[in-house]
């Protein structure tokens, strides 16, 4: 098994930490994980990416120039990624704010509201991990939820601990979105 | 009465320090480096902190300190001597590390590091010797030369215009938190070894008790530099240099 | 402190490697990208677990110094930076490679020249190998790959500083720096006591301990005769260190018809490049040199027997590439490719140039 994602958006969207967590959740399912972000000026507002791989194998490249899953947070970052999709991939992108959607057959295209189902959640800061839930909901590589859970804790501070439920039901919220 | 009865341990009065190496000393007849080392060996031997003491040379015409007495050295870069000395205090807290510097390396190319170490406290004592002149490469102009004064690079004498103020370091040293005690001082009147001697006693004792950083300037001559005799040029440190860096105490917390 | 598995960025791995392998101080300046190695340190407090000094220095001009005292103290001491910083650190690195010290020196690479850029960069290969600062002398240059290997060049490279009483460097680049991986961080090796110090360095500054002579450090000799001596001493110490400790890693090399030679991140760029390439057909194999310094002059000649030629890729204009030719002796081609400026080549590129530039 190996997956090649990528999550492209607004530095504040929480891309990063939302790479963070999946690539804890994987080292919990003992895979091999990769955690490589475009950093620099971008972490001040700009774009933001980062590139996360999973296998079962030792990771080569942790730069690549297509993906088995793209997730896409804004207009920006789905007009420079669609793109490089693998035919047969997936792409999952939030509606909000988009105006030119993919046109892309050869994939599986998700649009989403993450926003909407966030701000029903009534929590802003839990939108990455509602688009985590989408995420692992399109995957083929079914990541175990308690190793999730496990990924989460490792991933955050133990002060912030109290916030795991939240973003547990985030995610369950972000896989009905597929489910529909 | 014969020789012979004279030269007997109960009539001695003086003694070289048994720190002090059995070579020649490189420097020039009448500089003041010698009587310097003299004191450092004296204090180091007394204090009883021969086994515990490093001390840190410069670049200048003190490079070689480490070949005249009797403790630890480390040669360091031209002016990073505190940088040095901050991390072989910080790592062995129990030594007693000392910089050795002249104008040029604490006040020109060192200034950052003479500065921060201080402003940190470094429990450290730093001997810095003022002769406003650069006395190794030539007898150049220093941070420290007088307005006026002809060196090398100042054929015609310091300008203002041209090469700004002499800089008062140790009166920086002085304001900043981190320093315990900082004395100007000087060596060329029996009266005055004996002040510097007690100053570098008692900076000795605040690095032992780690009251923080300890700063003793000695203003001293360069009769080569100066292109003087001895003694002319202890008389023009008297007349001219105290002026403008006067002897005593800038601060005794 | 037990083996443990986490995930982490290479610098921050440094951070823990550093205390975990028993590290008596670490001297740093905050520079981009490799900030999180002084950040982590300060985050961990080791002053109050292991003992190790941890201290912001005012520049790096005086962290690098900062080193040269602890080293000549006889402790186990460390610095980082990332390229700019690391050129203001040449005149302390001769210093301490002039005086047979032992220090550890990590390098972060950005791009350059001058203030540059923050994103990646393998341009100081010729910096970190071929001198850096003035006179004759080399440190012990190693690149690694991955965050676990940033982990074991800090064990690796205090082991062989101390070895051979010589200066050793971390040449990581961004990506390895910034990424963040599976590691496995190491038992707690505890310090040093002062007596095994003594022991292990009876040259070093630290005071004359029970009334022995006293140890001098210093680079200076001015009499020409002696400082021959001392060359000739570090020069055949450089050999025994070329003998002993080459390291490189090898994939395929065998029954491939073309050699990618590449060095830390890119290596594993390369690795996937090669996938590609044999997916269309092209055998390729890959030649990693772990130390760049000494580098693996006889493995890349042997490496080559029979191929059909080799792409060095290296993201600078072209500096690795000069070892390899000097290795192979112009006896098949050898072309660079290489992005400068912070960009990373997709291993798609590296195949398309495997192409334009060797096969043709």
């Amino acid at each position: 098994m190996k997956e090649e994602i990528i999550i492209a958006g607004f530095g504040g969207q929480g891309v990063l930490s939302m790479g963070k967590i999946l690539a804890y959740s994987g080292l919990m399912d003992d895979k091999e994980v990769t955690w490589m972000p475009s950093y620099g000026p971008e972490q001040r507002g700009g774009t933001a990416n980062v590139t996360v791989i999973l296998s079962d194998e030792k990771i080569s490249s942790p730069v690549l120039d297509s993906f088995d899953t793209v997730i896409a947070l804004n207009q920006q970052s789905l007009d420079k990624f669609a793109s490089k999709v693998k035919p047969g991939g997936i792409l999952i992108y939030d509606t909000n704010g988009i105006h030119n959607h993919p046109t892309r057959e050869d994939i599986t295209i998700y649009p989403i509201d993450a926003m909407g189902a966030t701000l029903e959640l009534g929590n802003s800061k839990a939108y990455n991990m509602v688009v985590m839930g989408a995420l692992l909901e399109a995957m083929s590589y079914k990541l175990p939820m308690e190793n999730v859970i496990k990924g989460l804790k490792k991933s955050l501070p133990e002060r912030h601990h109290k916030l795991i439920p939240l973003n547990e039901q985030a995610i369950e919220k972000g896989r009905s979105l597929l489910q529909k | 009465m014969d020789i012979k009865d004279i030269i007997r341990p109960e009539n001695k009065v003086y003694s070289k320090p048994e720190l002090l190496e059995e070579v020649h000393m490189h420097y020039c007849p009448g500089c003041s480096h010698g009587v310097i080392h003299k004191l450092i060996a004296e204090v180091v031997a007394e204090m009883g902190l021969t086994d515990k003491t490093v001390g840190v040379s410069p670049v200048g015409c003190a490079v070689f300190a480490y070949n005249y007495i009797d403790v630890d050295w480390v040669e360091a870069a031209h002016g990073r001597a505190p940088a040095v000395a901050t991390a072989i205090s910080r790592l062995w807290p129990e030594d007693v590390v000392f910089t050795y510097q002249g104008d040029g390396d604490m006040s020109a190319i060192g200034t950052a590091e003479s500065i921060h170490a201080a402003n940190r406290g470094e429990n450290i004592v730093m001997v810095f010797v003022n002769n406003a002149i650069y006395g190794m490469t030539g007898g150049q102009m220093a941070p420290t030369t007088l307005i006026g004064q002809k060196t090398a690079t100042t054929p015609y004498g310091r300008r203002v215009d041209l090469n700004g103020h002499p800089l008062e370091i140790t009166n920086l040293m002085a304001i900043l938190d981190g320093t315990c005690y900082v004395t100007r001082q000087s060596v060329h009147t029996p009266g005055n070894v004996r002040k510097t001697k007690a100053a570098l006693k008692k900076a000795f004792e605040n690095a032992l008790a780690k009251k923080g950083t300890s700063v003793v300037e000695i203003v001293s001559t360069c009769n080569s530099g100066w292109k003087m005799s001895p003694e002319k040029a202890n008389e023009w440190m008297a007349q001219n240099m105290f002026e403008k860096y006067p002897l005593g105490d800038l601060k005794n917390l | 402190m037990k083996e443990e598995v986490r995930l982490m960025k290479g610098n921050e791995a440094i951070a823990h490697a550093a205390i975990r392998y028993g590290c008596d101080g670490y001297f740093g300046y905050p520079i981009t990208p490799q900030s999180e190695v002084l950040e982590t340190l300060e985050e961990l407090m080791p002053w109050e677990t292991t003992g190790m000094v941890v201290l912001q220095a005012e520049s790096e001009v005086a962290a690098i110094n900062m080193v040269y005292g602890g080293a000549a103290s006889g402790k186990a001491v460390m610095t980082s930076s990332s390229s700019p910083g690391v050129s203001l650190k040449q005149e302390g690195i001769s210093y301490i490679a002039a005086a047979s010290l032992p220090a550890l020196i990590l390098n972060v690479m950005r791009g350059g020249p001058g203030l540059g850029t923050i994103q990646p960069s393998q341009a100081d290969y010729f910096q970190a190998t071929k001198g850096g600062g003035h006179g004759d002398y080399h440190l012990i240059v190693l690149a690694p790959s991955t965050v676990q290997e940033m982990v074991d060049f800090v064990g690796l490279g205090f082991d062989l500083a101390f070895k051979y009483c010589n200066p050793a460097m971390i040449l990581a680049d961004g990506i390895v720096g910034q990424m963040m991986e599976k590691v496995v961080l190491p038992e707690q090796r505890p310090r040093r006591t002062d007596e095994e110090i003594r022991k292990q360095c009876p040259w070093a500054a630290n005071g004359r301990e029970n009334g022995r002579k006293r140890n001098v450090i210093t680079s200076l000799e001015l009499e020409s005769s002696r400082m021959e001596v001392i060359n000739h001493q570090l020069q055949a110490r450089y050999r025994e260190i070329e003998k002993n400790e080459t390291r490189w890693e090898e994939i395929d090399v065998e029954g491939a018809d073309y050699l990618i030679v590449a060095f830390g991140s890119i290596a594993r760029i390369c690795t996937k490049a090669k996938e590609i390439a044999a997916e269309k057909g092209i055998k390729v194999g890959i030649v990693r040199p772990i130390t760049l310094w000494p580098f693996p002059t006889e493995a890349v000649a042997r490496a080559a027997e029979g191929k059909k030629g080799i792409l060095c890729v290296e993201l600078n204009a072209g500096q690795m590439i000069e070892d390899v030719r000097l290795a192979v002796h112009d006896n098949l081609p050898v072309e660079h490719f290489g992005r400068l400026g912070g960009i990373i080549p997709s291993p798609e590129e590296v195949v398309k140039a495997l192409e334009e530039k060797i096969i043709k």
